[in-house]
């Protein structure tokens, strides 16, 4: 989600504001030769910097929220919770697991390498960009920086310029946490973005919108480089009748207002027939007055539209359809209430976009099966929402469709498992990462093999000429290898 | 070819690839194709590259088929969903990866191997459960119609379709939207397949070459790796991605080198190399002139024959040459070897590692120490040491480049893994509504604190397992108490058992007295002892077996938030 609201100046970490022809040149330079130099490959440096990005956490951790409050009005338990302490503990993972996840991995071998030592090698890439939006500053830049770091890559950070305040501590205190040869933090709008993907990484990763998404991986394509996209999409979730609408509101409205709605894998529309609507209308009512009170907008728990341009975008999109529930919004604070949206029209904006914001459309189909075909017929969304007592017709929904993630009967708590992997499928992203799965997304997995040296006699059956017994010999120990992996 | 890739993705639509019983079933029936129509396929792709069949055979099929028989042997390991790891908050839930088919993957095969390069990630992808549209290379053209023709009489032919043609077709199917593309070839194709990804989206793996080096240890047994050199070098004439495209030796080792090739050569092709029937020729006239051009001006230690009508180039080693030729600035894909002398170790890592990172590395050495620091201080795809082109022989280990020569893996487990997306799938139930408040709003700092303990203790059942067994054995005691006189009754039945195999039976009468006779021992002391233990024992055992078979997960959970509630931070609450 990149905007073009915020032009910032274009910074390195140590050197400020240099404003030459390329200020990244000498950034990528020096990172490119300390990692040439081999200093981020070893299990010490690696676990140094991860022990660094965890002192951060702790140390600049009231920082780090008012930061967030300022850009996103989010409450300290919001970002306590979202942020802060996902980070943490993924800090923590990694440093648990370092050595375990960078050792050789063994493989089976076959019986023309029996003697022989196969493994794979886990290898940093090199110089990796990680480009992190706005809706969870510090926890989409720090996740993968976990990753990249625990990998042993030299990382370039570049937040979003959109959430200013984050920004501005990432790129001022993170550094004097790391080793400054092998990190930096990049600032800048589109401009210095498309500036900065000319250069040649070994690896980028992104999480933003599929638009843009489609502008790095062109880039990408410049030099090469492997990525991950982490993009977002309409989340479908199907209600089925078969449930207590308290509790299907409850958890629907909490994901769905979750940082304001600006979450990309928050519950994006609602899927139910008629009847279970006209049941889940008064409960999802009383969940928003529950959790936010008659008056939402004096709620501390409710954060704020991140600028004027999607304020005005989701103040659009309040239009469409009938309001239910709320509908008011205030520009003065970027305000806009949760809102549920009924009779809504599938061709109306509000069902052409990610919506982004605390506005819940909800669409009445009259049977799974065409609820199955009407989420089949679009973009494969970052995650699935089913809801049902019934565990047929959630495995069912499960089998039947496609999307990055799926949860039965509730929200994104996949999102506090790193033994999950995360990541997006077709429009809403590829590549995955998490926990190990960072890792592995930021190593390359190198394939080595350690022939022995001698019993030539054994592999000169592979030798031209080919006599006719040589080829009886060879088609049997080859026969030999497809039958078994020994 | 809009109406093509529709077709093939309503077919996917269908969801008919999916089971895996027809995934088996269609590999089952690429096996059967390559067994009855082996002799037509060898012809083909002899036709193609002048390969003798033999060659053909032990190049080309013998790799599907071994890949073949993996994946029937694994697939139903394969699909099944992994479990994946709790925390406090999702202990009660169903948590797994789930990994299904992409879509409709478009898979480009390069000339070189035309069967292998097709077929093997074809194989992924069916396995995976995709649809496929494959394009084999029209260079290799004979192989490209016999696939045309023999696939859809195997296949199904709405799900896995073969599309023939040239760079227009293929500039034209790539505007096409896929779910995956998997392209083997040059870096310059490359791009642009990758440009033509990024308009749709579509995740790519790219199989692409490399000027792969191969170092030359003093330290090493010559003969040997001057032979396995040789076989890997001339294997195809040269034109394998992974073959050893130029050697890094001391001085010194040069002219050893270039003579143990040369006796290798004679030994391996005869005395007259185009005569041998396993040599082969390079694929069309345009190659032929391009590696042509990279002999000028080099030193030709031997070889250098040529014949432009049959196009052969015989094998040939290159001395002293210099690193800022045409022949050492781009992949040579011919029966070229070139030598360039370096002082050691420490100038052939720089040398490598100046250069675009490589599709394999090649240690010829004995010395552990240095084949470490050559591992270690490089990048590439893959490494073979003492050896060459082998890694790629082994379907356990991942096959694919980094940087220029590539992204991705594939393989065996890789290839399904690649044509999959590993789908993050929690399921949770409707009910314990009440454990959820925690997390809705409104939010106080006591929710904070519950929140991290749940969130950050990872459950480890080491630190439980103290607690637990301490548990466990008080469980056990009270199940005792409780239950004396029926454990009693049981035990003694048990004991009954127990003491009937230890007394052999000789006639039927003992039978009968048995009995009798045990119970004129009930009264004995010794016997009320006996017993009181055995039943002890037994129920314990009884217990511990119910909990651990059947509740060990149950009590675990039970206890850990018992644990929870009593030493978590509960005192917080008291103070909001």
């Amino acid at each position: 989600m990149s905007g073009t609201e915020v032009k910032g100046v274009v910074k390195d970490s140590r050197s400020p504001s240099t404003l030459g022809m390329d200020p990244f040149s000498d950034t990528l330079q020096r990172l490119r030769e300390a990692f040439r130099s081999g200093r981020t490959r070893p299990a010490e440096f690696r676990a140094a910097q991860l022990k660094g990005l965890g002192r951060f956490l702790q140390d600049h951790k009231e920082l780090l929220q008012e930061a967030l409050a300022q850009d996103l009005h989010k409450s300290f338990f919001e970002s306590d919770l979202s942020e802060l302490i996902l980070c943490q503990n993924e800090v923590n993972l990694a440093l648990k697991n370092l050595h375990s996840w960078m050792k050789d991995e063994p493989v089976a071998k076959n019986l023309l390498t029996q003697l022989d030592s196969a493994f794979i090698r886990k290898e940093p890439f090199g110089l990796a960009l990680i480009i992190s939006p706005w809706n969870y500053p510090v926890n989409l830049s720090l996740l993968p920086l976990v990753g990249a770091l625990a990998a042993g890559n030299c990382v370039v950070l570049k937040p979003s310029e959109i959430s200013q305040g984050t920004e501005k501590v990432l790129a001022e205190v993170l550094p004097l946490y790391l080793d400054q040869s092998c990190f930096a933090v990049v600032q800048g709008g589109p401009e210095e973005t498309q500036q900065l993907l000319k250069h040649k990484f070994d690896y980028i990763f992104f999480t933003g919108s599929p638009r843009v998404g489609k502008i790095v991986m062109a880039a990408a394509t410049e030099h090469l480089t492997p990525i991950t996209l982490e993009l977002g999409g309409k989340n479908p979730c199907y209600v089925d009748d078969n449930c207590d609408p308290q509790t299907v509101a409850n958890r629907v409205i909490l994901f769905r207002c979750y940082n304001t709605g600006q979450t990309c894998v928050a519950p994006d529309y609602v899927l139910c027939s008629p009847e279970m609507q006209e049941r889940l209308l008064p409960a999802m009512q009383s969940a928003i007055t529950r959790f936010y009170g008659d008056d939402p907008r004096s709620s501390p728990n409710l954060g704020r539209i991140i600028n004027e341009k999607h304020f005005q975008r989701l103040q659009g999109l309040l239009g469409c359809g009938r309001v239910a529930i709320g509908g008011q919004s205030d520009e003065r604070d970027r305000y806009i209430a949760p809102t549920v949206l009924v009779d809504v029209q599938q061709t109306e904006p509000v069902m052409q976009e990610e919506i982004f914001g605390p506005i819940l459309p909800i669409l009445n189909v009259r049977s799974l099966d065409e609820a199955i075909d009407f989420i089949n017929r679009r973009e494969k969304p970052l995650a699935l929402y089913a809801f049902s007592t019934r565990n047929k017709v959630v495995k069912q929904v499960l089998a039947r469709t496609s999307s990055g993630n799926f949860s039965g009967n509730d929200g994104f708590v996949f999102m506090t498992l790193n033994s999950l992997p995360f990541g997006g499928v077709g429009n809403s992203g590829m590549g995955k990462y998490h926990g190990k799965f960072s890792f592995d997304t930021f190593s390359h997995h190198r394939a080595c093999l350690l022939a022995h040296s001698g019993l030539e006699k054994l592999k000169e059956i592979r030798y031209p000429p080919y006599t006719t017994r040589r080829k009886q010999l060879l088609n049997w120990v080859l026969s030999f290898q497809s039958c078994t992996l020994l | 070819m809009e109406h093509e890739v529709q077709r093939v993705r309503s077919a996917f639509l269908s969801g008919r690839s999916r089971p895996l019983r027809f995934r088996l079933q269609q590999l089952e029936a690429l096996r059967r194709m390559l067994l009855e129509r082996e002799k037509d396929i060898l012809a083909a792709i002899a036709s193609d590259l002048c390969k003798s069949e033999f060659n053909a055979y032990s190049q080309e099929v013998v790799t599907i088929l071994g890949e073949i028989d993996l994946v029937l042997e694994k697939l139903p390991e394969w699909v099944t969903a992994e479990p994946a790891k709790r925390n406090l908050l999702t202990m009660l839930d169903e948590a797994y990866v789930q990994p299904e088919p992409l879509g409709v993957v478009l898979i480009i095969g390069a000339w070189n191997y035309p069967l292998v390069l097709t077929i093997q990630p074809l194989i992924g992808a069916i396995a995976a459960g995709n649809a496929v549209i494959l394009k084999p290379s029209e260079l290799s053209e004979n192989t490209a119609k016999i696939l045309a023709k023999l696939l859809p009489q195997y296949l199904d032919q709405d799900l896995y379709v073969v599309v023939n043609g040239g760079v227009e077709e293929t500039t034209e199917l790539l505007k096409q939207r896929f779910d995956y593309i998997l392209y083997t070839g040059s870096t310059a194709v490359g791009k642009i397949v990758m440009t033509a990804a990024a308009k749709h989206l579509t995740p790519v793996t790219l199989e692409l070459g490399g000027k792969s080096p191969c170092y030359i240890d003093k330290d090493c047994d010559l003969d040997i790796a001057c032979r396995r050199i040789t076989w890997g070098k001339y294997l195809n004439c040269g034109q394998t991605c992974i073959a050893p495209d130029y050697v890094l030796c001391e001085p010194s080792l040069q002219n050893q080198i270039v003579q143990k090739i040369k006796e290798t050569v004679k030994e391996f092709y005869g005395e007259n190399v185009k005569e041998s029937p396993d040599y082969e020729r390079i694929i069309n006239l345009r190659h032929f002139k391009r590696i042509l051009s990279l002999l000028e001006g080099q030193k030709i230690a031997f070889g250098g024959e040529t014949d432009e009508t049959t196009r052969y180039i015989a094998p040939t080693v290159l001395t002293d040459v210099d690193p800022e030729t045409k022949v050492m600035q781009e992949e040579i894909f011919g029966p070229i070897l070139p030598i360039v002398p370096v002082k050691n170790a420490d100038e052939a890592i720089k040398f490598i590692n100046e250069r675009e990172k490589p599709l394999a590395i090649y240690v010829f050495s004995n010395n552990n120490k240095l084949i470490k620091q050559m591992i270690d201080s490089t990048s590439s795809g893959g490494v073979t040491v003492n050896d060459v082109i082998m890694h790629f022989m082994l379907s356990s280990l991942p096959f694919g480049g980094v940087g220029s020569s590539g992204m991705g893996a594939y393989h065996g487990k890789y290839s399904f893994d690649t044509f999959s997306h590993q789908r993050p799938c929690l399921l949770k139930s409707l009910k314990r509504e009440g454990a959820n408040k925690l997390r809705y709003p409104p939010n106080s700092q006591s929710k904070v604190d519950w929140t991290k303990f749940f969130l950050l203790k990872r459950f480890s059942k080491g630190k439980f397992s103290l607690l637990f067994l301490a548990l466990l054995g008080i469980v056990a005691a009270v199940l005792v108490k409780n239950y004396q006189a029926a454990l009693r009754r049981k035990g003694l039945l048990i004991f009954l058992a127990v003491h009937r195999l230890h007394c052999p039976i000789s006639s039927d009468e003992q039978e009968i007295s048995e009995p009798s006779s045990v119970k004129s021992e009930v009264g004995t002391p010794h016997f009320l002892f006996l017993c009181k233990v055995g039943h002890i024992g037994v129920c314990v055992l009884l217990v511990v077996c119910f909990y651990t078979a059947s509740g060990l997960g149950v009590i675990e959970k039970t206890f850990s938030l018992f644990v929870c509630r009593h030493f978590g931070p509960w005192h917080r609450e008291s103070q909001c």
